[in-house]
């Protein structure tokens, strides 16, 4: 099976789903054929499907996302890229009241086919701006799907899956994952929402991550496997719906949990994780729930202060060992 | 340029680019079937809204209420040169919108009243009032949020190539958020086949419009963004109507959007409890005096396009009409409590 880039898998994906159906079209800032995406996800999309597809957009956010929205009540379905995860902020409100909510609030009148795709992440001294992993606000939106790929196959299966969803999904990337290589399949295939991938079974603890902090807890995994300890890895791959029955299966086997994400740690997905293990597997724990994440502070530029503020492996190790 | 108009507030059409509204005798111009249309839809919604305030009044309707009592002739004009397949966005004011462009009278009171057989099965009420079916895109409880979204629809009529039109409703005050600019933008770069309808009632909630805005209309906003504007007399369904005849012509040729500015007035405040105070007698007698309903059946009248006979019986059957779906609403029964969890997200296929 040949290896792909994350981002070329992503692109696949995209591409296939273009092929599919003539409604799917991508929206966004410098996605065209100039630019090809600030992450060069579309490059190459332009030429192939054109301009009107392909559709560059003036810098509004807001506009951005309530004209995909507009777009997908009537008929299209349209995949409208923010540049940076930081900049869905100015276009809160059409995800948030809007998209998120339409379907409830009219009763059922519509549905909203519409992906958002955006980026996440720390790791490129792009500062306070650029850099931020803000899924857990999303995930505090009733009616809104999150997908949160971190690798080459699942972002493909992820992205097909997203676009023929009749509701609102947020997907969201990785800066730091687009260059990472796996075996994709050249054909189709899709990756149902709402299923986690296991990358390593074990049976002392259970790491549970998102993102690049899922390629952390898998190296950790492996140098804690050289100790003696057998480390379970999960990714959830979506956080809405969210595969609640792999993670509690694994606490109720391992009786351990360690939480990691990049997200700053007041009220993160981990937050949300740990309160729902306390929930449904309390009686099967033997130790108290661990999480690592970034401190409460914006995410610093300097490269030594972006270093100390992004969790690693070593962080993830020493949470395992503070409980095992 | 017809100009009844003449509001204490001090705002003009100013320099807007005019459509080319006024420039012959255009009531001549109007058939007498499309008056007796117009004068039906805006008596329509009037009625309807009377209605609105009467349950309020037994305090039927939860919640608060941003009735459209005065501005009938906005949503008249507009809807009634629009075809059944356009699109209309509406907005926090939004039950004329819905009446206007043909709604369920039964299933929108039911909706204002939280019934479960509302339009929206109860869970969106006044803010939320819409009928899908009927080509509205939704009414929306946040000021201006309905421009991206109308502007979206619009992209993918032209996408689709349906000739579909959409006429996107919004207020004076909306046009002060950055989504109007964020849409106008767009919708003039891609020549989207898009109506932006002001209804300048000249307040946002008791803030006059002569605090926020610094031009003399908001028409001339359009300019900014090569798009042709004007300015109307929103008591003037003639008037809403020819604009936007004239508009939705452009739109459906590929000529792009278009802005009408309808100079309008609320007989009531800006929501339920709201007394509006804050607005000088003469002024709100002066716009009293210009009454929708009255305006347009004067026309109709003067044109004999009606008889005072034919202008009654139309009203006793819309009347009807709005009686027998008010009985409806109030009969109906509320959701049940499991139905709360309804509706999140569409089922996947």
């Amino acid at each position: 099976m040949p290896e792909k880039t994350y981002r070329d898998a992503l692109k696949e994906g995209l591409r296939e789903e273009m092929l599919r159906d003539e409604r799917v079209f991508i929206m966004g800032e410098d996605i065209g054929r100039n630019w090809g995406g600030a992450f060069k996800v579309t490059k190459g999309l332009a030429e192939e499907f054109g301009d009107d597809r392909v559709r560059d957009t003036p810098i509004s956010e807001n506009a951005i996302v309530g004209a995909a929205l507009g777009a997908a009540i009537t008929g299209m379905i349209p995949v409208a890229e923010i540049m940076f995860g930081d900049l869905i902020t100015l276009a809160m409100d059409q995800v948030c009241n809007q998209a998120a909510k339409m379907r409830y609030m009219f009763g059922g009148q519509t549905s909203v086919p519409l992906v958002m795709r955006s980026v996440f992440g720390g790791g490129k001294n792009l500062a306070s701006h650029h850099s931020q992993s803000l899924e857990a606000w999303f995930m505090h939106t009733p009616g809104l799907k999150i997908a949160v790929p971190s690798f080459a196959y699942d972002v493909k299966g992820l992205i097909k899956t997203a676009i023929r969803d009749p509701n609102p999904v947020m997907f969201f990337e990785h800066k730091l994952v687009y260059d990472r290589k796996e075996e994709v399949p050249d054909e189709e295939y899709l990756i149902p929402f709402g299923k986690a991938r296991v990358h390593r079974e074990g049976d002392d603890v259970t790491i549970w991550g998102t993102f690049l902090m899922v390629h952390k807890a898998i190296e950790a995994a492996d140098e804690l496997a050289k100790q003696g300890i057998s480390a379970e890895v999960i990714d959830p791959r979506t956080l809405v719906p969210l595969d609640r029955k792999t993670l509690i299966d694994s606490v109720k086997k391992t009786g351990r949990l360690v939480l990691v994400t990049e997200e700053t740690k007041t009220g993160a997905t981990t937050a949300e994780i740990a309160a729902i293990v306390q929930e449904e597997a309390f009686d099967w724990l033997d130790a108290p729930i661990k999480r690592v994440n970034a401190p409460d502070t914006p995410v610093p530029f300097s490269p030594p202060l972006e270093q100390v503020f992004i969790p690693d492996k070593d962080r993830i190790i020493s949470a395992v060992r503070e409980i095992v | 340029m017809a100009s009844a108009s003449k509001p204490l507030s001090g705002v003009t059409n100013g320099g807007a680019q005019k459509l080319c509204v006024g420039q012959v005798d255009s009531i001549m111009a109007v058939t007498k079937k499309k008056l007796v249309d117009l004068y039906t839809r805006t008596l329509k919604v009037r009625l309807f809204e009377e209605k609105v305030w009467d349950l309020f009044g037994e305090n039927l309707v939860p919640g608060t209420l941003h009735l459209y009592l005065g501005q009938e002739a906005v949503a008249a004009g507009v809807t009634a040169a629009l075809k059944k397949s356009d699109w209309v966005q509406s907005t926090h004011r939004g039950h004329g919108h819905v009446v206007a462009k043909g709604a369920d009278m039964k299933a929108a009171l039911a909706e204002l009243l939280g019934k479960r057989t509302g339009s929206c099965k109860g869970k969106g009420g006044s803010m939320h009032i819409t009928e899908f079916k009927a080509g509205v895109l939704g009414a929306t409880g946040v000021v201006a949020s309905g421009l991206p979204i109308a502007a979206g629809a619009a992209l993918s009529c032209q996408m689709r190539g349906t000739k579909e039109v959409v006429a996107c409703f919004f207020g004076d005050g909306a046009s002060n958020n950055g989504t109007f600019g964020e849409s106008l933008n767009m919708s003039a770069i891609w020549k989207l086949p898009v109506i932006w309808i002001v209804e300048n009632n000249f307040y946002a909630m008791g803030t006059p419009i002569t605090l926020t805005c610094p031009s003399q209309s908001i028409a001339q906003r359009a300019e900014a963004y090569c798009i042709p504007s004007c300015v109307v007399d929103g008591n003037n369904a003639v008037e809403v109507y020819e604009a936007t005849l004239e508009a939705v012509k452009r739109a459906r040729e590929g000529g792009g959007p278009s802005l009408i500015e309808c100079q309008t007035y609320r007989m009531r405040g800006h929501s339920r409890f709201d007394p509006a105070k804050y607005r000088p007698k003469e002024e709100v007698d002066f716009w009293l005096s210009k009454d929708a309903v009255e305006t347009i059946q004067n026309i109709a009248l003067e044109k004999k396009a009606l008889t005072k006979k034919e202008a009654k019986d139309i009203r006793r059957k819309l009347q009807k009409e709005v009686d027998i779906a008010a009985d409806f609403a109030v009969k109906s029964e509320y959701p049940e409590p499991q139905e709360v969890l309804d509706d999140v997200f569409a089922e996947v296929a």
